[in-house]
């Protein structure tokens, strides 16, 4: 690939706290690259914000450098700092829009920084307000709009100056799972039309598969691995990755001090596999201890001994017992769960 | 209690010209005060929060000891504070008496207050959206103008009609410069002269008048306040 967007060498940051000081991010290295859509994920308080608030240096890393577009910004003044900062857009979790200004103007905003003519802006601001599907929208203000619609407005507003490359911190974790998608295909969308470098931080593991090619692991302030998507979530080296990928390692129920339950088939029930149903349906892991059926013509008469574990809750449980009683099964608790006379 | 208010009814038709001179002269009061007040405490405030610790230009000593001389001015009696500054007044006005000698110790007293209101409407803006200004690339002077005031504009109005009515009460103690006003008539007849319903009339035009600058500016403070649509 070509030269990187951006580039960030043995970051440190750490904060003045009562006990020394508090490491926020240690000996981060990234290469992010023009065009792309590079995912930043990790736990919270793992330091993601942090690293995502030093690439546009709202906070000044400890030491290390950041490379934007060939420039270090360490090395800028204020001045050219706020210049380098109108080619990067950044979205948040809470939009962060100025609640009393309409969406036009809200997006005419970074533009007036930039000190854009004010016809142009408000043209250019008309363009973008369609770009993000809200062209209805102009005269709105952020409270008569949905989270989906506000963070739309202000994706709106992250491009206005144009950017190379564009922030988002958790710009989805305050929305619901469908506006969240729509996001995410908008941000892909913008990406490829515009060339647009996307670095999104999560911690949610569905949005990085949904759009991401590349992904760093953040964990406990360190860089724990880097690489495509489809690498490092299918094939997780790290501890950090694995506990991402699988999320409270699968606890295998306890059948110890399980409950039994007897069901008896009489040839009345449904035709169709009643218990792979039944464990897909109410979600609950059963226990086969013992059965003793066999199908007769087609229908299945016998008896079978489930086991239904411990940690169970009450409403679960009893929708297992009205799901099996709905399919014509009858079902009563047995105490001694070997007993199949 | 109908004979009271005949009474009120006699006094105004009597002195109708004086009330209507001295409630003249104590909405001048109270507007030039404000209007002071609030051209030393617009720029105090706003640097109050702007150069506070977790300001956007954070000057932690200096900002301590801007706090400690606001909180001085505020602390300090309105009476005495017209007797401690009389040689400003003079220097000022070239008189110590009247109404424009009243306005100068209200706008020092009300200033500090006004700066606090001033602070405390800032503080409520979101750190996010001045976050989000600060990653377009806006300077420190364009967060003040176009995020910290604009943002704080309903709440700016609600402190405005609380300062305004702050100092029309502290007018009525500027009696004693015989700076004139309602507040003045009121102590001079009714409380010197033992003319009762005078008094009475005084007290229900300042309360009115505080009323309406009250409600005014809570409404156009409501009404311009685009996050309650
Ligand atoms: N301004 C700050 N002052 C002190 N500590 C901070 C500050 N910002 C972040 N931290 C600390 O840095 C760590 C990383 O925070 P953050 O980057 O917000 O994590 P994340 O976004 O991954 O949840 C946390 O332990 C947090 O307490
Ligand atoms: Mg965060």
């Amino acid at each position: 690939m070509n030269q990187p967007i951006i580039q960030i060498k043995d970051l440190y940051k750490s904060y003045p706290s009562k006990s020394g000081l508090a490491v926020a991010l240690e000996h981060i290295n990234l290469d992010i690259y023009p065009g792309e859509i590079f995912g930043i994920i990790g736990m919270s308080g793992a330091g993601k914000s942090t690293l995502v608030r030093c690439i546009n240096f709202l906070e000044k890393p400890t030491s290390g450098t950041v490379i934007f577009d060939g420039q270090d910004l360490s090395t800028l003044s204020r001045k050219e700092l706020c210049k380098a900062r109108q080619s990067m857009g950044m979205i948040f979790q809470q939009f962060n829009l100025l609640m009393q200004r309409t969406a036009l103007q809200n997006i005419c905003f970074p533009m007036e920084i930039a000190g854009t003519k004010k016809e142009q802006a408000i043209a250019r601001a008309r363009e973008l307000l369609k770009l993000v599907d809200m062209e209805n929208k102009e005269d709105a203000y952020p409270s008569q709009l949905s989270g989906g619609q506000k963070q739309r407005v202000a994706i709106a507003r992250a491009l206005a100056t144009n950017p190379k490359v564009l922030l988002c911190d958790e710009a989805t974790s305050a929305l619901d799972p469908k506006t969240t998608r729509a996001i995410l295909n908008l941000l892909k969308d913008i990406s490829k039309r515009l060339g647009i470098t996307v670095i999104i931080i999560t911690h949610e593991m569905a949005v990085i598969e949904e759009i991401c090619q590349r992904v760093a692991i953040i964990d406990n302030h360190v860089i724990a691995e880097t690489g495509t998507v489809a690498d490092v979530f299918s094939r997780p080296k790290e501890e950090a990755t694995k506990r991402l990928v699988y999320p409270e390692e699968r606890k295998l129920p306890d059948f110890r001090s399980a409950h039994c339950y007897r069901l008896i088939f009489d040839g009345t029930a449904a035709k169709e596999p009643v218990i792979s149903n039944m464990i897909m349906e109410c979600k609950t892991p059963v226990n086969i201890v013992a059965a003793d059926t066999r199908v007769i013509e087609g229908e299945t008469f016998g008896q079978m001994i489930i086991q239904i574990p411990d940690e169970v809750n009450q409403v679960n449980l009893q929708r297992i017992l009205v799901y099996l009683e709905n399919k014509h099964i009858s079902v009563e608790e047995v105490s001694e769960c070997l007993n199949l006379s | 209690m109908l004979e009271f208010i005949m009474s009120l009814c006699a006094t105004t038709a009597q002195n109708g010209q004086m009330i209507l001179e001295n409630t003249g002269i104590s909405i001048y009061i109270v507007l030039l005060s404000t209007l002071f007040s609030y051209l030393f405490g617009i720029p105090t405030g706003i640097i109050l929060v702007v150069t506070a610790k977790d300001g956007i230009h954070p000057m932690p000593v200096f900002n301590q000891i801007l706090g400690v001389i606001v909180n001085l001015l505020r602390s300090v009696p309105f009476l005495l504070m017209i007797f401690m500054i009389m040689p400003i007044t003079m220097v000022i006005t070239g008189t110590s008496f009247g109404p424009n000698a009243t306005i100068v110790p209200l706008v020092f007293s009300a200033a500090p207050f006004v700066a606090r209101l001033i602070e405390s409407s800032l503080r409520e803006i979101d750190f996010g959206v001045i976050e989000a200004a600060q990653s377009m690339g806006a300077s420190n002077w364009q967060i003040i103008t176009k995020v910290m005031l604009p943002e704080s504009g309903p709440s700016l109005l609600v402190g405005a009609a609380i300062a305004a009515t702050t100092i029309l009460g502290y007018s009525a103690m500027a009696g004693v410069l015989g700076g004139g006003g309602l507040g003045d008539v009121a102590i001079r007849y009714g409380y010197y002269r033992y003319e009762k319903p005078l008094m009475y009339i005084c007290i229900i035009l300042l309360v009115i008048i505080t009323q309406i600058v009250q409600e005014a500016g809570l409404r156009i403070s409501v009404k311009s306040d685009k996050r309650l649509h």
